[in-house]
């Protein structure tokens, strides 16, 4: 590593850009740090300083459901939701890193879209989807209509809904992160254990089975993190792109207008864990694999 | 197990990635665009050509009203233009700053790797969390406004610091500093590091190297963060819509507000010109950046 022989003189703005660091990093996480303290706020306290007591008051009534909204179903739906957008985002990313290293026709252009897909003003891409599936519903009415299946046509409500137009647009958002990070593995991989595993007569499922993917499985481990993680806290894709459930993230934007205790923070602090914990599981099963791989 | 040699073709491999795209990518943006053209009652969308959506959006830009201001539309553009480009220059310098520190300062490549994933940490966090994580440090009675009153800084509480365009701008720097720092670290630590052996030898001041080696050779992270930050705010709908209280326009909250109220062409019309004026943008960015190169 060169970059250890040589830095600019520590003499010109370390400490200054020491201090712009150090500032940096209490801007990030103090104000997390204060609602995870304010969650655990007493009976009579209210949404600011200073505390009145600890207790676990609010996770009581979060539990509770908050006014109209049933907290613990929303957490079910979105667990469900970014399990199955991690499942796919894991899936199609590795497939299509694959593919990418070989010949693909039309892979420049796929590239393109997925910059595009990524630097795409969200409200766009959920507007498009909203639209797409309304037609969609418009276009099965009548259909439904002109073969006269009247009972089919009552009972059809919308095709908007969790698991068709919001995991759509969760994967719009999750999959071009993942091909990156397939991008960045492959750029960094050495063809020579492959070569000797096909040299050695292994099939090219083999060699995928045995060589490749122990070799990248700790970033696709990665690529699940962030596939969970991304959809578990969209917003604004999922937005205008879901029927008449809603994700945890969208009840909890709604809530900011209305709910006006502590419990809000607890809820913060509760989806904050889940995300910790999907981090630390993952760090946990990279290295886990990468040690196994010695 | 399957002991057959596999010969599925990489555009086999990639159809299942490049379907998700199709489907749900590209043919949403083109019925946006189509949308945008049509016509709309209170009930539903009608198929038929107009560019009624389009004379709503621009009426009255032409000249100026009686009260000498601009029409809506123009107002509602130059007040999110004036916040992206509020937001793209703090977390530039900032973004800058901090990638700077990381990738010349700190010289321990494990520290270096610790520092930068504290750095992205909160990314994966909840967006809405960390706005709502401000209300106790700037609301009336936060701790700002605790210290501010109990050091006698003010007499009552400063009512601007939250649900205002501080707190946007605020909000936005928090959340998107982290796309600026990770492309401006990446392209830091991919200079060689004898170029800039060579300037301190060549007798060039802290600065001089810094303006003329590391700033052009980070280009492309600055680019890359700039246009990552100014599409997210150019668009954004939610940050707006909870630090703002609901209060501030911007031109996502008015597309978001028009398909919520079903006017989907309209919306798609208004989408269409901010994705115009964003594509602008990038452009622009881009040749900047070849502009300078040449000179």
């Amino acid at each position: 590593m060169s970059n250890k022989k040589y830095a600019p003189k520590r003499a010109s703005g370390y400490l200054p850009l020491l201090a712009i660091f150090v500032l940096f990093v209490i801007f990030l996480y103090g104000p997390m740090i204060t609602i995870f303290i304010l969650s655990f706020q007493g009976t009579d306290g209210g949404l600011t300083f200073p505390l009145r007591g600890i207790s676990l008051h609010w996770f009581g009534k979060l539990a509770e459901g908050l006014g109209v909204v049933d907290i613990a179903a929303a957490l079910k739906r979105s667990l469900l939701l970014g399990l199955v957008v991690m499942l796919i985002t894991v899936a199609f990313s590795v497939l299509a890193g694959l593919a990418f290293r070989k010949k693909l026709c039309g892979g420049n252009a796929l590239f393109y879209v997925t910059v595009a897909s990524l630097i795409m003003p969200s409200i766009i891409v959920s507007l498009g989807i909203g639209l797409q599936f309304r037609l969609l519903d418009n276009g099965m009415k009548y259909v439904l209509e002109a073969f006269g299946a009247t009972s089919m046509l009552e009972s059809f409500g919308t095709s908007l809904g969790m698991f068709t137009s919001a995991l759509g647009a969760h994967l719009t958002w999750t999959l071009p992160f993942g091909l990156l990070i397939m991008f960045a593995v492959f750029n960094r991989f050495n063809r020579a254990y492959e070569e000797a595993a096909a040299d050695l007569g292994a099939t090219p499922w083999q060699t995928f089975r045995f060589v490749v993917f122990p070799l990248i499985a700790p970033s696709v481990v990665g690529i699940g993190m962030f596939g969970f993680t991304l959809s578990w806290d969209e917003i604004a894709r999922t937005s205008q792109a879901i029927g008449d459930v809603n994700t945890l993230p969208l009840e909890l934007q709604g809530l900011t207008t209305t709910v006006t205790n502590p419990a809000i923070y607890a809820l913060g602090t509760l989806t904050t864990l889940v995300s910790f914990v999907v981090m630390g599981v993952t760090i946990a099963a990279a290295m886990w694999l990468a040690r196994k791989r010695k | 197990m399957n002991q057959k040699p596999l010969s599925i073709s990489a555009n086999w491999q990639a159809t299942p990635y490049a379907l998700v795209f199709l489907l749900l990518f590209l043919i949403p943006l083109a019925l946006i665009l189509m949308v945008s053209f049509w016509n709309f009652n209170d009930y539903e969308i009608i198929p038929a050509f107009t560019l009624r959506n389009y004379i709503a959006i621009f009426d009255g830009c032409g000249s100026l009203n009686e009260y000498g201001d601009v029409c809506v539309t123009f107002k509602t553009y130059f007040a999110t233009l004036r916040m992206s480009f509020l937001v793209w220059l703090v977390t530039l310098l900032l973004g800058f700053s901090v990638a700077y520190f990381l990738a010349f300062h700190v010289r321990s490549a494990n520290v270096q790797t610790l520092l930068f994933v504290l750095c992205t940490i909160p990314f994966w966090t909840s967006n809405v969390i960390r706005m709502i994580s401000w209300i106790p440090l700037l609301g009336r009675n936060g701790l700002v406004n605790q210290a501010l009153v109990g050091a006698g800084v003010v007499d009552k509480p400063i009512e601007w610091l939250l649900f205002s365009e501080f707190s946007v701008v605020l909000a936005f720097v928090h959340l998107f500093t982290m796309f600026m720092i990770v492309p401006i670290f990446n392209s830091m630590m991919r200079i060689d590091r004898s170029l800039l052996e060579a300037a301190n030898d060549a007798g060039a001041s802290a600065w001089q190297t810094l303006w003329n080696v590391i700033v052009p050779l980070s280009r492309t992270g600055v680019i890359i963060g700039s246009i990552f930050v100014i599409t997210m705010v150019m668009g954004d709908f939610v940050t707006v819509g909870v630090m703002g209280g609901q209060q501030i326009a911007s031109v996502g909250k008015i597309i978001q507000v028009q398909t919520s109220a079903l006017q989907l062409p309209l919306a798609a019309a208004n989408a269409v010109i901010l994705l115009l004026v964003a594509l602008m943008i990038i452009w622009g960015l881009t040749r900047l950046v070849d502009i300078r190169r040449e000179l």
